[in-house]
């Protein structure tokens, strides 16, 4: 059970929260213009790094926020959450 | 026809009014008997659910109206007595008002509002109010509640949004305990896990 | 226990003198014994020289008690009384009054009847939790909390001090665990600190989650009174842990090394000191470190005839062979014990020179082997910390580790000779409670008070022996619950293994109840042997949660019975019990399913719904649809992007229906849309999507669309609602509404009203789900059952349930989202090509509609399906084939039933089916297989009733 620090909430339990994957996918601004191949891509394709990733967050049992994390796929530490729209922080 | 500016829930008459937890009046009175504990439905309470920026204008002239200043700190209450607003999200609250005072705080919410993009919604019956109080409240909501409940963490003051047991409910800290705000349809699921979270701490009668 | 028989003459044999607490008695393998409070059943088991307890899981073999704690591999029981439970060891049962138990092989038998006891969970959070109440641990936890810590201090016994209480060991001048005793109920008193006794930590997680199990009531058998919680599970959140959780002895591999009366020598001295039992009466020591000396010195004090110390070692502590010297006890250095032999049990131990040479045979009924100490390192692993080898000891010891974690005492490797000195671990436990403490932000007091230990004398070297070479390893047992030998584990080495994780899984070796607690470095060693490497380089196999076994009924706790996932509930639901309704599982939702009469089955019962609803009144709790109140600006901007069709152009007062999709144009969600102002629309959705259709819509303002200025409320429980359905469904509404012009030019189809329904304020909806002239009645939640009184008060309407709902709405080909549809499904698919916008630019879903993909011939399509014989119902889930003979596997599938009902208005069963290329097969003959026939039907319309819409306005 993560201990997740909700940006607005602090640390709750991981069964509070939604995981949303990859962050930083954003909706095509013209899905029409897109080929098969590149919508396809935006549909059916995410990282799957060994190591840090950062990724989408819902504190739905909570204040329903969305927000961004960056967790170390590998030992499941997050090395930092940051609201949508930020940019993604630097992460040693 | 009915437009935003314009309170959605109608004044309503009491007769054949039903509160969600009704049916366990009694078995919350049993349960309370043994002094360490108190379990209880406050019903049909005013609350009114309330979205706003709280950097607008429009926030600012709703916590003047409403004699009450949104709190922007997460997980606190400000107010009291007759209105409590309980902060539910960075842009989300809900108020607390007695039975009976959602027309006239919707009226007051909106008009302050004065057409800024500001979302008053009544939700008084969407959810109901339990009381567990008294010297083992903590005991009892630790069986269930995943938050450190401690008084010097969650003390009286502060709100939480978060789940007891397996049912989604809004904590409140008070001196003498807590109030949960629970979803009518989830009001029996709850009231039965207190009663039966308590048996320990109430002595048998509450498991009758 | 009506049959109890008299105990047997010359009760406790085995049981020391000066022992004292109340006589227990219980029966074992159906014999009647007596016991003292405070034992174990291992303890009362040896008291009355029980040597076998239970045999071996393939082997069949005799076993004995081998250890004094939870780490024992041998001694499996099933206890009978009070409550069936498989698979304990005797080891950790405490002792109470009628207890019933038999010895197992290895395997136990679930209880046939319900476990009538509580059990519970509780969340704690603290600063530091302190795993253990040995010396380290206790002066950890009294470091901490003295400071003023939120300490939670938790140990598995009954009673506090750990390896304390098997030692004869002083502190300040007492017994040790008097010390114990006594700084744990000093720590208890304290406002911050919880002791939880009879509790083991089994499980650390990430962030330091730690789940622990504490036994409240199983010790007081019978006596256990009802209303406490029998087991609890402690989810413990704490800042920092310190984990002091001693060691366990490892025994060596040698012939016969399994037979009662062979034992671990630790444990030995912790049932002659403990429980003040002699587990036996003339010993041979065999050991590889100091630790046995002090064991067998113990076990002479209290009787025990010590025949001979075989040590492998050449030299061992000086000052223990003085004091065995002093006793007469013959002490072997350089010599190993080649086989333990007897009938069932040891009767003599064989013991030569370490190279070789003449065996010499000792007679003997206890056999006490030390092959040194293992730290337990299996939470420290658990939590994610690496290990590392220590020479010195020959064991794991804990390493790096990224969580807030520390070993202290023995756990850590303090000592380091093979077993753990006693100030050493005072010192360290301290220390850690000092680390904890500054980690955890708070002031570090500058002295600690520890208690004088004794003087222990200067150790010497262990050596790391794990097994005394033979021709013939069949009987060297490595892990007794598994019954593996050393020959096993050559095999699996001789067959090419060379990872002890791939010899555990070939050998079983660890995987017993205990996870090889005493076998496991053991079997490493082994392996090294064997493969002439170090042990070092082999490492160990993982460390998994949980550290000892765990009842399921203690992980469900309360989550049981009505309290295993929440019910939800409608505001009617008490009219719908009394009315004997028969109900439905709707997500967590209980939904009226139908309202049987007296005689009816659910077939008449449903038919006579449908009957009601086609051809007079009837009304359904219609309460469970999701409802989210969407308001803003851009409200319809947001709806336009969400739904396939167009919201925008809805006119106030109006009501339109929608489909939700996923960006890859796949069904999501359907409901209505309600406009209620310029800037308000009130959103329904499916019972079972209410939460994620709520969460979709902030899921896309809050991370794709945040200029939108739209807020969504969830208002599914502020409004109770009656769907009131038939031809007769207007003159009702009339009655009940006086003031509502009814007919159909002021109350169009898909429009809203805003009334007074039966005295209570109401918003009126003209939606149908059925086909047939319809209302939905809204009311505030807290008048639900009031308004559904009134609509059932003239007793004209018949109420109907959701298998009815279903029927009227699969006549009319309306699909379920879920039942009619996967995730696979798009609108095209469902024949609902209307509902999707050639107009709007884009919405969530649209792009996809362009994919090859979805334009394919053969996607399934939704078509109703009409078996020939008209009375044959078609089982949901059956397939469908082209065939009237299936060929040889594997066989074609064309698609498969997704709903099948009688139909009251077509005289007839029917079904709905995904169908490739469906649409163009209205006409066909499919098959469906159902048992062993192939049942022919006829591909129609999914629409089978009323295709002309005719009888939704009355």
């Amino acid at each position: 059970m993560l201990l997740i620090p909700c940006p607005w909430c602090g640390p709750r339990d991981e069964a509070e929260f939604h995981y949303g994957g990859q962050a930083h996918v954003a909706y095509p601004e013209n899905p029409a213009a897109l080929s098969d191949e590149e919508w396809a891509r935006y549909l059916f394709f995410r990282d799957n790094p060994k190591g840090l990733f950062a990724e989408r967050w819902s504190h739905t049992a909570g204040c329903r926020r969305w927000f961004n994390a960056v967790r170390d796929t590998a030992t499941n530490e997050i090395h930092a959450v940051y609201r949508v729209g930020e940019p993604r922080p630097v992460t040693a | 026809m009915a437009d935003s500016t314009v309170a959605v829930s109608m004044a309503v008459p009491i007769a054949g009014r039903r509160s969600p937890a009704a049916a366990y009046a009694a078995r919350f009175e049993a349960a309370s008997a043994g002094g360490g504990l108190r379990l209880a439905e406050i019903p049909f309470l005013t609350q009114v659910n309330l979205r706003v920026d709280p950097k607008s204008p429009a926030a600012e002239r709703i916590g003047t109206a409403i004699g009450v200043p949104l709190p922007v700190e997460p997980g606190t209450v400000a107010g009291g007595g007759d209105l409590e607003a309980l902060w539910l999200g960075p842009d989300e609250w809900v108020l607390l008002a007695p039975d009976g005072a959602a027309p006239g705080l919707v009226a007051r919410l909106t008009e302050a509002a004065g057409g800024e993009h500001v979302s008053v919604v009544d939700v008084s019956a969407q959810r109901t109010t339990l009381v567990v109080a008294g010297d083992r409240a903590r005991d009892v909501l630790a069986h269930g509640c995943t938050l450190d409940l401690h008084p010097r963490v969650f003390g009286p003051g502060r709100c939480a949004q978060t789940t007891l047991a397996r049912a989604g409910v809004v904590l409140v800290a008070g001196e003498d305990g807590f109030r949960l705000l629970v979803r009518s349809s989830f009001a029996g699921y709850v009231a039965e896990w207190l009663l039966d979270a308590s048996v320990e701490y109430a002595g048998p009668a509450a498991g009758a | 226990m009506s049959e109890r028989s008299e105990p047997m003459s010359g009760a406790q044999p085995y049981r020391r003198e000066g022992a004292t607490g109340k006589t227990l008695r219980f029966r074992f393998d159906g014999r009647d014994y007596e016991g003292l409070e405070g034992d174990t059943l291992a303890s009362a088991l040896l008291a009355n020289g029980v040597r076998a307890v239970a045999s071996s899981i393939k082997l069949g073999r005799p076993r004995g008690v081998y250890a004094a704690g939870c780490e024992e591999p041998n001694a499996l029981v099933q206890i009978e009384e009070p409550f069936p439970e498989p698979m304990l060891t005797a080891t950790t049962v405490e002792l109470c009054d009628g207890l019933v138990a038999t010895g197992l092989p290895g395997q136990g038998r679930l209880a046939d009847r319900p476990d009538p006891a509580r059990y519970d969970a509780v969340h704690a959070h603290c600063d530091v939790l302190v795993v253990g109440a040995g010396p380290a641990g206790i002066a950890a936890a009294s470091v901490a909390a003295r400071a003023g810590a939120r300490v939670i201090l938790a140990d598995e016994r009954p009673e506090p001090g750990g390896s304390l209480l098997g030692t004869t060991e002083t502190l300040d001048g007492g017994p040790g665990r008097d010390w114990a005793a006594r700084e744990v109920a000093a720590l208890a008193a304290l406002p911050d600190v919880r002791v939880l006794r009879r509790t083991t930590v089994v499980g650390h997680y990430d962030d330091n989650y730690v789940i622990a199990v504490e036994r409240r009531t199983n010790h007081l058998g019978a006596a256990a009174p009802a209303d406490v919680a029998r087991e609890r599970v402690w989810r413990i959140r704490a800042r920092r842990v310190v984990l002091a959780t001693g060691g366990h002895e490892r025994f060596v591999a040698f012939a016969g090394n399994d037979l009662p009366g062979v034992m671990l020598a630790g444990a030995a001295r912790t049932y002659a000191n403990h429980y003040r039992v002699l587990p036996g009466s003339r010993a041979v020591v065999f050991t590889t470190n100091d630790s046995a000396y002090a064991a067998a010195l113990d076990l002479a004090d209290a009787g025990v005839e010590i025949a001979a110390i075989a040590d492998v070692r050449q030299a061992p502590g000086e000052a223990w062979a003085a004091r065995c010297a002093g006793r007469g006890i013959e002490l072997l250095t350089g010599h190993v014990v080649t086989a333990a032999r007897g009938e069932g049990e040891v009767s003599s131990v064989e013991v030569s020179r370490r190279e070789g040479g003449e065996a010499r045979e000792i007679a003997a009924d206890l056999l006490l082997v030390s092959g040194g100490w293992t730290p337990v390192v299996h939470l420290f692993s658990q939590a994610g910390g690496t290990l590392r080898y220590d020479e010195e000891l020959g064991a794991f010891t804990p390493g790096e580790t990224r969580q807030a974690v520390e070993a202290a005492g023995f756990a850590r490797g303090v000592g380091g000779t093979g077993a753990r000195t006693l100030r050493a671990c005072l010192e360290d436990g301290a220390e850690a409670g000092r680390r904890a403490l500054a980690a955890a932000g708070f002031a570090v007091p500058a002295g600690i008070a520890l208690p004088s230990a004794g003087e222990e004398p200067a150790a010497a070297p262990a050596e790391h022996l794990w097994l005394v070479e033979s021709d013939d390893y069949d009987a060297h047992f490595v892990d007794l619950q598994r019954d593996v030998t050393v020959a096993e584990v050559l095999r699996a080495t001789g067959a090419g293994l060379t990872s002890v994780e791939h010899v555990k899984r070939y050998t079983t070796a660890g995987t017993a109840h205990d996870q090889g607690k005493t076998s496991g470095l053991l079997t490493s060693g082994v392996v090294a042997h064997a493969l002439g490497v170090d042990v070092s380089e082999l490492g160990t196999t993982t460390f998994r949660a949980p550290y000892t076994p765990v009842s399921f009924a203690a992980l469900a706790g309360r989550d049981r019975g009505h309290l295993h996932d929440p019910v939800r509930v409608t505001a009617m639901h008490e009219w719908h019990v009394a009315r004997g309704a028969l109900f439905e599982n709707v997500g967590q939702w209980k939904r009226p399913w139908y309202y049987p009469r007296a005689g009816e089955d659910m077939e008449s019962a449903v038919l006579r719904e449908c009957r009601a609803a086609r051809e007079d009144v009837a009304a359904m709790d219609a309460s469970t649809l999701g409802k989210i109140d969407v308001v803003g600006p851009d409200a319809a901007v947001l709806l336009d992007r969400l739904y396939t069709n167009m919201m925008s152009t809805l006119k106030v007062g109006s009501i339109r229906y929608g489909v939700m999709c996923r960006p890859d144009g796949m069904v999501f969600d359907d409901g209505t849309v309600i406009r209620l102002a310029d800037d308000r629309f009130l959103v329904t959705t499916t019972t079972g999507n209410a939460a994620a259709v709520l969460d979709w819509m902030e899921e896309w303002l809050q991370t794709e669309w945040p200029d939108l200025r739209v807020h969504c409320t969830s208002v599914t429980e502020q409004w109770a609602t009656v769907a009131l359905v038939g031809p007769r469904s207007r003159e009702v509404l009339a009655r009940l509404a006086p003031g509502l012009a009814v007919d159909n030019d002021s109350f169009p189809f898909m429009t809203w009203r805003d009334a007074e329904v039966a005295g209570i304020e109401a918003r009126v909806c003209r939606i149908s789900f059925s086909g047939e002239l319809a209302y939905e009645i809204n009311v505030s939640s807290w008048f639900g059952l009031a308004l559904w009184e009134a609509v059932m008060a003239s007793g004209e309407v018949t109420p109907y349930g959701t298998e009815t709902m279903h029927v009227l709405r699969a006549e009319k080909g309306f699909p379920i989202v879920g039942q009619d549809t996967d995730g696979t499904v798009t609108p095209q698919d469902l024949g609902m090509e209307w509902i999707v916008s050639k107009k709007k630019a884009d919405f969530v879903g649209k792009r996809s509609f362009a994919r090859a993909d979805t334009s394919r011939p053969d996607r399934k399509h939704l078509v109703g399906l009409l078996p020939e014989d008209p009375g044959v119902l078609l089982p949901e889930g059956a397939h469908l084939v082209e065939t009237s003979a299936l060929p040889e596997p594997p066989v074609p599938t064309l698609g498969f039933v997704t709903s099948s009902y009688r139909s009251a208005a077509l005289g007839r069963t029917f079904a709905l089916a995904l169908v490739s290329g469906g649409r163009e097969r209205i006409g066909e003959r499919l098959y469906a297989p159902v048992g062993a026939d192939l049942v022919p039907v006829t591909v129609t319309s999914h629409v089978l009733y009323d295709p002309e819409g005719a009888r939704r306005d009355g």
